[in-house]
């Protein structure tokens, strides 16, 4: 493989996880509030709001629902107001965003409702304000499990910065397509293909370990 | 003949009432409360709580017994303010703790400890920092802090588990430091909340010395909410038996359990006390009289030392050779209670005698059958 390719190889994957580290982290600082949320909000919860729970649960599922592809292409007004184009790696993470966030948001609400409810109770007993409870119980008995949510949603977002290539995203996606099947080059692909693997095996490594380091100190000797 | 206490004479406790004045000002008082929880999708409304009225002292360990479903849990959370009562008042410590939302009953709920069944430790906290939670969240100082949870530890006499996680440590362990955490905040109240029923009998025992320490020497009133007799029974002076939502029985633990009223409390002190009979004599209980052989009688034994001369007083009074086959005498509130099994010979009429005798002198007996 030529210097060049190689060079396009560095360049793609930079702006992969430009594109990955950046949505991962507005989506968490997005989803992680509207998660903990939709854990507390039910009927006789610790934030109590049934109907914004039920309209929020609906806008949740009707974005996971739709496929990212579709989503890229329907949300092209409202990117190019966020981000002033649709084209490039810097636009693209307006449609990753909003496709992780709803899906940071459903793992993070899952995590918290993990947490033992007696818990919450306990803490109340004691005239614990709900954010005191949010921020002192839910979160840190949570915390294992929200890493492991996150490194789902960073590997999901790896496999959707490969899909806005198709639209103009930049990335190691938009490299796999136009030099590995365009112009027929499969070294390029099989390139692509394994930049991606080591990527995902990555984060899922250090995200496993991460949270079963803390689940050892937590659960176990 | 009327030196023995009859059922109609109930037997004074054997420890001091409490001093005029802490009767007068009680720790929590009910008032004509109920609670109901309304009906919800397909569940039907739950009447929990029904007009209970009563009120517990200060400085005292209070029992209050009852089935599950009884209403318990419901009467501690409204103690606690985290429930509201459908009518009524809850009172602590003077205070209407029902009618107080947002930051001043949070207030009012730190001089209000709990401590649970499954101790509610956070896992991811070490001993001391759970112990430290209820004054972070009450906004001490950190060096206040680490002072107070040393104090805290050395009270409840687990120190050198201070860095701990929860998960290293046993069931007594873990709800030593539940009462740690409880206490943080030197309530006046500590709710306990089927606290031992989570444990092993010797660490049960632990743990109530524990509490009846803390009692003796803090001044806490303790309230204690159990389905297990034997926990109110060493632990309690006073007693409140509920039943399906209302107060059936109320009063000294050795009034109550010497002289049981309700069927529910009868129900309890048989569990403590077992029926008495062994084994060995209840497989050979047989319905019809055998020639020589023994009529086989309960008597129940309740509160004084009635029971501890009777075999001597039947053989003299009725000249009839009795056999003490089984007893269970247990001591409840400082009063025996239990059973004495009897063998009497002599056939049908030597029995009839014997019952007729111990009906005179009121205690309550029964013929269970006869062995040869």
């Amino acid at each position: 493989m030529s210097p060049e390719l190689i060079n396009l190889i560095i360049q793609a994957t930079g702006e992969s996880l430009f594109m990955v580290s950046t949505a991962a982290l507005v989506a968490t600082s997005l989803g992680l509030p509207l998660g903990i949320f939709l854990a507390t909000s039910r009927k006789g919860e610790l934030f109590a709001a049934p109907s914004v729970n039920a309209i929020l649960g609906v806008v949740v599922n009707a974005t996971r629902s739709t496929p990212f592809i579709i989503l890229v292409v329907a949300i092209i007004p409202f990117t190019r107001l966020v981000a002033g184009t649709s084209i490039g790696s810097g636009a693209a993470i307006v449609p990753l965003t909003v496709a992780a966030t709803p899906f940071i948001a459903r793992l993070v609400e899952a995590a918290i409702r993990e947490v033992d409810g007696g818990l919450i109770e306990t803490a109340s007993s004691f005239g614990a304000t709900p954010l005191q409870i949010v921020f002192k119980v839910l979160i840190p008995e949570a915390l294992p499990g929200l890493v492991l949510a996150l490194t789902l949603a960073v590997v999901s977002l790896l496999g959707y910065s490969a899909m806005v290539g198709a639209v103009g995203g930049g990335g190691l996606g938009d490299l796999g397509i136009r030099y590995g099947y365009q112009r027929f080059m499969p070294e390029m692909m099989l390139a692509v293909v394994v930049v991606l693997i080591v990527l995902v095996q990555t984060v899922q490594t250090v995200g496993d370990h991460l949270a079963r380091r803390l689940n050892r100190r937590l659960r176990h000797r | 003949m009327n030196a023995h206490p009859s059922i109609a004479e109930p037997i004074r406790p054997a420890e001091p009432a409490l001093p005029e004045g802490l009767i007068a000002e009680p720790m929590v008082r009910f008032e004509r409360l109920s609670k109901t929880y309304p009906a919800y999708r397909d569940k039907p409304a739950v009447e929990a709580l029904k007009d209970v009225d009563f009120a517990i002292a200060r400085g005292a360990i209070t029992g209050v017994i009852g089935r599950s479903g009884a209403g318990k849990s419901s009467l501690v959370r409204l103690i606690n303010g985290l429930e509201k009562p459908t009518t009524g008042r809850v009172i602590v410590d003077g205070r209407d703790i029902s009618a107080l939302r947002g930051q001043p009953l949070r207030l009012a709920q730190r001089s209000i400890g709990m401590i649970f069944q499954h101790f509610n430790l956070l896992s991811s906290r070490t001993a001391a920092d759970n112990i430290a939670l209820p004054l972070e969240v009450a906004g001490w100082s950190k060096a206040d802090i680490r002072t107070r949870v040393a104090e805290l530890l050395e009270l409840v006499d687990i120190a050198d588990k201070h860095d701990r996680y929860p998960s290293e440590l046993s069931g007594g362990q873990k709800q030593r430091i539940g009462i740690a955490r409880a206490l943080a905040t030197r309530p006046n109240v500590l709710l306990s909340d089927e606290a031992t029923s989570a444990l092993d009998p010797q660490t049960t025992r632990a743990i109530l010395d524990l509490l009846a320490n803390i009692n003796r020497e803090l001044g806490v009133t303790i309230i204690l909410i159990t389905h297990e007799m034997s926990v109110v029974r060493q632990l309690a002076k006073e007693v409140v038996v509920i039943d399906d939502g209302r107060v059936v029985e109320r009063g000294h633990v050795a009034d109550i359990f010497t002289h049981p009223k309700h069927a529910t409390t009868q129900t309890f002190l048989a569990e403590v006390l077992g029926d008495a009979v062994p084994v060995s004599l209840a497989s050979r209980l047989v319905q019809q009289p055998a020639p020589l052989g023994q009529a086989v009688i309960r008597v129940q034994v309740r509160g004084s030392h009635a029971g501890d001369t009777l075999v001597a007083r039947l053989a003299r009074e009725l000249s009839v050779d009795v056999a003490l086959l089984a007893a269970r005498i247990d001591e409840i509130g400082g009063q025996p209670v239990g059973s004495l099994i009897l063998g009497v010979p002599g056939g049908e009429a030597a029995a009839r005698q014997t019952l007729a005798y111990l009906s005179q002198h009121q205690f309550a007996a029964e013929r269970l059958g006869y062995v040869s």
